[in-house]
């Protein structure tokens, strides 16, 4: 067992040290194990307002090598759904979240499934790392039966109940209020779970934010508040929409704490920090610190409002993939050829799905007029005359 | 059930001994079936007659007794809201069921519910502590503690939402907005989560929230406080409405609202909640999507809801008196509309009025005059009309208050000259 402490030096250009018992250490088997790993976050926490969590964080080679084959998937979907976009498969909106992938997956493993998770439009890896398949993240953006909403949400609407993936919402800022009335929920049902309510920086901004945060606060929600900043409101930088960018801080009787979005450790053990303290404390706000890749939406090319070199610097230097790759390669983990196993493998997948997706149906046109109301009270309506109205108590 | 009516304007009906045969249906919606109005012509128009009366519907037999309580000179027409009942020889304890006032009806059906569900709970601003600004809530924090009724700062775009998101989750809010308008601030989250969740999550998740609140044209309340909401939300889809006009159905309806599985907006009236009436003890639900004849009748339809209830019958009586025989129906279910009870009193009628308090365009009215013309086109004898606010904002100065919403003179004209 070759436990190495990892000093990441504090740059952006992160360059790995080899660890001393290399010579020594097993070729350990593609799948991991769970021997006990503690690798240092790029960079330390910066928190308000409270104690920020330590820098060392506790992992093992079968959470990493997961973390890289769901962030591998993650993005290949990403990029499957920008050709299908442009091949017109999918239609309308498109938020595709390569690059900030780290957010989802470190997320999920701090949590568990009774934990919630709300999130605006850019849903479609935390609809995967809350156990949505492959399949009906396809179906959904080509509009198919198979898709988790029946084809009848679209790409900004992904949920899923029973892994309490709460979505996919389209009005920015919107799903906050929804995301404290599930922890109001919980709080209620005493159930000693959390919920996560992701926004942008750009819906930072929103009134109803504030709001909510407020009526949390007030009455002890276990709330956290996550803003995934990728520092682009869709065309607006961040300086330019905010007075004050420092997200964590606009809380103000808040805690918050700063993370760095494109490692998934830091964000593990900030989510993890944050569990701990909104059981206890209530509401914690946390700024995610990422980069999309991609424009806001797939009719946005992203580079009218900022330079090709920017997104290829932070791709060189802090792509969340590369360095959980790093990570793996330097501590022997796995090597370089079963890695790249692990894409082709990953790549595999998701055309299957999307073979397997393009063979499912189109909406029956009855499908229409299902789910606009639950059935109740015995009643079901059938447009405007209705030819049975029917009374029973429940 | 049981049911007795008093309040100005208040509905006049007796029962004939014949159509006792309609009541061993056990449905508790529609309560007269087969009610024959009966007048003595020998009293003049002007008189208000004060009647109360008792029916006993689930033993399949009817005790009725009227009380007239004697002249009364005519009073302003725009009074037409219950003042509170004196103490009437009526109200005896001898009768089933208890007599209280619409918002202790509102209450009660609130209360009875939260006792029997414990996912009901209640979220609005002074709902709590200071008991509701309608006194709808009263009591309630005290017995089920601050988690269930729940005081929350004035934030209904964030508070309505945090409804929602919590009916997501399996428990059923009723969140109030102190006046209905400004529930105007949390459209979006009415809109677009509470309306559409259902269907773009594909049938995962119902929202089964409450929303309601009062609304209506008051007493000078001015014109952001004598909003008319019906009008903006009946095209969100997804979303039941439906307006409470007697302390019966208000029980009824809130009951109904919070075990459906569906959003559902109740809309009260400023002005109907010292409405009193005697209601039966025993549980009982109004169907949300029914409507309730109020009077059956021959000539023609009146279809009205919410406190323009109250003008219609008061011009009802006018119109009896002068000779013609008005059905009036209190459509109740605002979304989706009751076609069926309607479309059955078109065909028997033929002609239909409309008497409204939402503004003339784009209102519950203008939607009802579509659907009828669509569906029951050929049964129409005259072309629908259609009584309604006037499009302006409601101005604070009494008689110009007065002139926006609809009189019962007018009503009355409204029928004549159908009825040509």
């Amino acid at each position: 067992m070759a436990l190495s402490h990892l000093a990441a030096s504090a740059s952006r250009s992160s360059s790995l040290l080899k660890p001393l018992s290399s010579a020594l250490s097993l070729r350990r088997s593609i799948s991991g194990d769970n021997s006990p790993l503690t690798v240092e976050t790029s960079v330390p926490f910066t928190s308000h307002q409270c104690e920020a969590p330590s820098r060392s964080v506790e992992t093992n080679p079968k959470e990493l090598l997961t973390f890289f084959r769901d962030m591998a998937l993650m993005r290949r979907m990403e990029i499957a759904a920008d050709s299908l976009y442009k091949a017109k498969l999918i239609r309308g909106f498109c938020h595709l979240y390569d690059g900030q992938e780290a957010v989802a997956v470190g997320m999920e493993a701090a949590i568990t499934k009774k934990d919630c998770i709300i999130t605006a439009y850019r849903d479609h890896c935390t609809f995967v790392s809350r156990g949505g398949t492959l399949l009906e993240v396809f179906a959904e953006l080509m509009g198919r039966q198979a898709g988790c909403s029946k084809g009848k949400g679209g790409s900004m609407h992904f949920y899923k109940k029973d892994s309490n993936f709460y979505g996919g919402h389209g009005i920015v800022g919107a799903q906050v209020p929804l995301g404290c009335g599930l922890a109001f929920a919980q709080k209620y049902s005493k159930d000693e779970t959390v919920t996560f309510a992701l926004y942008g920086d750009g819906a930072a901004n929103q009134g109803q934010l504030f709001e909510a945060l407020n009526i949390s606060a007030l009455w002890d929600l276990p709330a956290i508040l996550v803003c995934e900043n990728n520092h682009y409101g869709m065309g607006t930088a961040e300086w330019r929409a905010a007075k004050s960018p420092a997200y964590y801080k606009r809380g103000d009787y808040v805690p918050g704490l700063k993370v760095d979005g494109m490692d998934a450790l830091a964000v593990k053990q900030a989510c993890k920090f944050a569990k701990e303290h909104a059981l206890k404390n209530g509401p914690i706000i946390l700024e995610m610190d990422t980069y999309r890749y991609h424009g806001h939406s797939m009719s946005d090319p992203g580079s009218t409002y900022r330079t090709r070199d920017e997104i290829s610097g932070v791709r060189q230097e802090r792509d969340p993939i590369e360095r959980i790759r790093k990570l793996i390669l330097s501590h022997d983990l796995a090597t370089e050829k079963e890695l790249k196993d692990v894409e082709k493998e990953v790549r595999k997948e998701v055309d299957d799905a999307i073979a397997q997706a393009k063979e499912s149906p189109m909406p029956e046109p009855s499908e229409l007029f299902t789910n606009v109301y639950a059935k109740g009270l015995g009643v079901e309506s059938f447009g405007a005359d209705r030819k049975e109205v029917r009374a029973t108590l429940p | 059930m049981a049911a007795t009516f008093h309040g100005v304007g208040a509905t006049v009906a007796a029962l004939s001994s014949s159509s006792s045969s309609s009541s061993s249906s056990s449905s508790p919606s529609n309560s007269f079936g087969s009610k024959i109005l009966l007048s003595s012509p020998s009293r003049s128009f002007s008189v208000r007659k004060r009647a109360s009366f008792t029916m006993v519907r689930s033993e399949g037999s009817m005790n009725f007794d009227l009380n007239f309580k004697g002249r009364r000179a005519q009073q302003l027409i725009a009074n037409a809201v219950a003042t509170k009942a004196d103490s009437s020889p009526a109200s005896s304890s001898s009768k089933p069921g208890h007599e209280l006032l619409l918002f202790e009806a509102l209450r009660e059906g609130l209360e009875e519910e939260m006792e029997r569900d414990p996912r009901v709970c209640v979220m609005g601003e002074d709902v709590g502590h200071y008991g509701g600004s309608y006194k709808v809530t009263k009591g309630l924090a005290t017995k089920f503690g601050d988690l269930r009724v729940l005081d929350t700062p004035i934030a209904e775009n964030s508070f309505t939402g945090m409804g929602i998101g919590a009916a997501m989750t399996g428990l059923r809010p009723v969140v109030e907005g102190m006046n209905m308008g400004f529930l105007l601030l949390a459209f979006n989250q009415i809109s677009n989560n509470c309306g559409m969740l259902h269907y773009t999550s594909g049938g995962q998740f119902t929202i089964p929230i409450v929303i309601r609140g009062p609304g209506g044209v008051g007493r000078q309340l001015g014109a952001e406080h004598s909003q008319r909401l019906e009008s903006y939300f009946q095209s969100i889809p997804g979303i039941q409405m439906v307006a409470c006009s007697t302390p019966y159905n208000a029980k009824g309806l809130m009951k109904a609202a919070i075990r459906s599985e569906n959003p559902v907006i109740l809309f009260e009236h400023v002005l109907l909640y010292n409405l009193k009436e005697r209601i039966p003890d025993e549980d009982y639900i109004c169907n949300l999507e029914e409507a309730e004849m109020v009077r059956p009748g021959e000539h023609v339809t009146i279809l009205t809801y919410s406190r323009m209830r109250y003008h219609v019958m008061q011009a009802a009586k006018t119109l009896v008196n002068k000779g013609y025989d008005p059905e009036v129906i209190d459509i109740r279910s605002l979304k989706p509309f009751d076609l069926y009870t309607i479309g059955n009193s078109v065909k028997k009628t033929h002609r239909v009025l409309i008497v409204e308090e939402c503004m003339r365009t784009g209102g519950i009215g203008a939607s009802l005059i579509a659907a009828i013309t669509e569906n029951f086109n050929d049964y129409l004898d005259a072309p629908i009309m259609c009584l309604s606010s006037q499009d302006v904002p409601t101005p604070y100065a009494g008689t110009l208050e007065e002139w926006t919403v609809v009189q019962p003179a007018q009503i009355v004209a409204a029928v004549e000259q159908l009825c040509q």
